[in-house]
């Protein structure tokens, strides 16, 4: 067993508002600047819908992410050892900005310099790269709240397994139904963009698993970009380097949350340690398809078990990120509780931020009936609802139905519970019958609901003490340090010499 | 020309752009290595990109390879070469590489003029660096097309010359009789790797050779491991 230990995440999409309030405030703090742009390292998307970059999880366009060989062995899709080597000066797989977005302003100062005449000067826009007016076709968010659904909505890659007749609910009018889904990168165990890497740029930090990459070695080789499925490495056109979710590592060592997290309005996103054993992160990524949730949960230690504690230590993790990890959310939501799961897990890249999938509207087309919540099949609206179960296993079970079921059938068991509880308009009996089929207790229903409803600052974000003074310590005196710190780049990064 | 002009041409200047080469290439590395990089701009623009980049890295690096191995065995090309028929699958292979040099770059410089964004992340050292090059493979192909059997006499004559180079024992009496196309090709040589160091082309010098036997996973830890 070698203990490692991962500052992981929870999004809980059943609260996520769609306000991008996440996505302005990384934004603003690291991606407003020349070459980065265009760059999302937090971006929220509609679901159904294409996201960013347009079809980002159509691995047959992209190649992102692994597959396992005829051998058994786990490869890159896009860039194999044995295909970097011809393929380096023109990456096959890796996606343009026409992908993305062409970033524009607007040039404001036509409005002041315009000659004067009998119309109204306006703000044409223009790209943020040449400076050349642009006819805007697409930007960020431009499918938001389903917006343009016959391009976007209806070509996402999710839909694929799902009956014409479901499609055709999806969007007919009076029937809508969409949710959201806030990405950031993952920060996977098995991460693809580090393993294509021909520089060996980026990598994973030991102590929290932070992935990162080392902007003086990479050499734009562009690899990552093509590499990882989820599209969360991008590419700074100005100074030539490759850039991606920091996970906001400069608030984590001091101990706040992550700007994203920090700012988020919903209040869906949960923060904390998970310890794992890294020795199996090769045989969990071979897994079938079908078994790749429950693999991945399998090799997430309990930090409460005195052998796994007494690895950990072995393996230099501090007693207090061990306390960090018995506290953590996101053990309760994604091990004790099972109701978060990873995203397209059959990526095979192991990422450590799960989602609670999101409740929905029931359908209430079926036979024209209002659909009586009391029926024998207590979890029939969960079979049932306006997103097809078929829909959120593809998001997140790899495909496969149960794993998205349980989650669901626990999270409304949850509400009955509950309403039983406070406003007590549903039967005592029932509710305690929907806990039980839902493989859940009243303890567990109102821990759940806590960590869910009630939940504080503190109870959302555990944040394990980074030890970074040990690391400054290992290099050099800590009060000369000090004095050092802060400077960053001398001049800042610029393109070339 | 005069003995002068060809001391300066053979003997200062190649020692001079070699001296400037090692010595930038090493600071830079040191100090600015955030500015090594390939800065490629296949992001901006994904379809001409193939057919301009492609042609002519593999055009260059067997030309390339070619002079480093008759400057490494000149013997050896030599006794290759006795051989007519060998000796002309090596010159046709040679003009056919270097063309292809040339229809790629060309393809390059069509490319980041024609597009605006692309022409936007060009900088002067980049123009600079193209007009060089593409003066070089035309007078590379040149040598090719007018002065055969290039193959043969760089192995006796320039071969000695670049190796009285290195020893630090100049001897410039293997390349003043040359024709000026091949002097004009050497001089121009030796100021590209003079001006190497200033220019995108420092990304040859970071040939990601460890990824081929390295682990999948990098991992780095504060000080230990």
């Amino acid at each position: 067993m070698n203990v490692r230990s991962q500052v992981s995440m929870v999004f809980h999409l059943d609260k996520c508002i769609g306000c991008h309030t996440c996505s302005v405030a990384c934004k603003n703090i690291w991606t407003d600047r020349k070459g980065a742009e265009y760059m999302w390292w937090n971006n929220v998307e509609t679901k159904p819908g294409t996201g960013f970059p347009t079809k980002w999880e159509d691995q047959e366009k992209y190649k992102g992410g692994w597959e396992l060989n005829g051998k058994g062995k786990l490869e890159i899709k896009s860039t194999s050892r044995t295909k970097i080597i011809p393929n380096i000066f023109h990456n096959p797989h890796m996606p343009s900005m026409d992908d993305y977005y062409e970033p524009w302003t607007y040039d404001y100062q036509n409005l002041f310099t315009a000659p004067e005449g009998s119309d109204q000067p306006t703000a044409e826009p223009i790209s943020m790269i040449d400076g050349q007016k642009i006819d805007v076709q697409s930007g960020p968010n431009w499918d938001d709240d389903l917006g343009g659904s016959p391009i976007y909505a209806e070509n996402d890659p999710n839909l694929e397994g799902l009956t014409e007749q479901q499609k055709l609910q999806l969007s007919s009018v009076e029937r809508l139904v969409f949710f959201y889904l806030p990405r950031i990168c993952n920060h996977c165990l098995n991460p693809c963009c580090v393993a294509s890497c021909p520089s060996g740029a980026l990598y994973k930090r030991g102590e929290d698993g932070i992935v990162l990459i080392d902007q003086q070695k990479c050499r734009a080789w562009r690899s990552c970009v093509a590499a990882c499925p989820y599209k969360k490495t991008y590419f700074n056109w100005f100074t030539g380097k490759s850039e991606k979710c920091i996970l906001c590592y400069p608030r984590l060592e001091t101990g706040q949350a992550p700007a994203c997290f920090h700012s988020c309005v919903g209040r869906i996103r949960y923060l904390g340690v998970l310890l794992y054993d890294a020795d199996r992160i090769e045989e969990i990524a071979k897994l079938p398809d079908d078994e790749l949730v429950e693999g991945h949960r399998s090799m997430i230690l309990d930090p409460f078990d005195p052998e796994v504690i007494a690895n950990a230590k072995k393996s230099g993790i501090s007693d207090g990120v061990i306390e960090s990890a018995q506290r953590s959310p996101v053990y309760q939501f994604v091990m004790k509780w099972k109701i978060a799961l990873p995203p397209h897990i059959e990526y095979r890249t192991l990422p450590m931020l799960f989602y609670v999938p999101p409740m929905s509207p029931v359908q209430a087309s079926r036979d024209g009936d209002v659909i009586n919540h009391i029926s024998d099949n207590l979890f029939h609206d969960i079979d049932e609802s306006r997103v097809p179960m078929k829909f959120l296993a593809n998001l997140f079970g790899a495909g496969h139905e149960g794993v998205v079921r349980y989650a669901l059938r626990k999270q409304k068991a949850v509400r009955w519970h509950r309403r039983a509880e406070t406003v007590g308009d549903v039967d005592r009996a029932m509710a305690d019958r929907m806990l039980q089929e839902a493989n859940c207790t009243r303890e567990e229903a109102d821990a759940i609901y806590n960590l869910t409803s009630l939940c504080t600052f503190e109870d959302r974000f555990v944040i394990p003490p980074m030890h970074r003074e040990q690391a400054i310590e290992m290099m050099k005196e800590p009060h000369e340090h000090r004095t050092e710190a802060g400077f960053g780049f001398v001049g800042g990064p610029h393109k070339g010499l | 020309m005069n003995h002068f002009l060809d001391q300066f041409m053979f003997v200062a200047l190649p020692y001079v752009c070699l001296f400037t080469f090692f010595l930038m290439t090493i600071y830079r590395y040191q100090m600015q290595s955030f500015s090594y990089s390939s800065l490629s701009s296949q992001f901006l623009e994904n379809k001409h990109h193939f057919w301009a980049v492609v042609p002519f890295h593999y055009g260059i690096l067997v030309v390339a390879a070619g002079h480093f191995i008759a400057f490494l065995i000149p013997r050896t090309i030599l006794l290759w070469n006795a051989h007519p028929l060998r000796l002309y699958v090596l010159e046709v292979s040679a003009l056919a590489f270097g063309l292809l040099t040339l229809v790629g770059l060309i393809g390059i410089v069509v490319r980041r003029f024609s597009n605006t964004k692309i022409r936007y992340v060009t900088t002067y050292t980049d123009w600079i660096l193209f007009a060089m090059l593409m003066l070089q493979t035309i007078s590379g192909v040149g040598v090719a097309l007018f002065h055969p059997w290039g193959s043969s006499w760089f192995a006796s004559n320039l071969s000695p010359y670049l190796w009285s180079i290195v020893i630090l024992n100049p001897d410039i009496s293997f390349v003043v009789a040359l024709p000026f196309l091949v002097k004009f090709h050497i001089v121009l040589a030796f100021l590209t790797i003079g001006f190497f160091p200033f220019t995108r082309l420092v990304h040859v010098l970071v040939i990601p050779n460890p990824y081929l036997w390295r682990k999948p996973q990098v991992v780095r830890w504060y000080g230990r491991r």
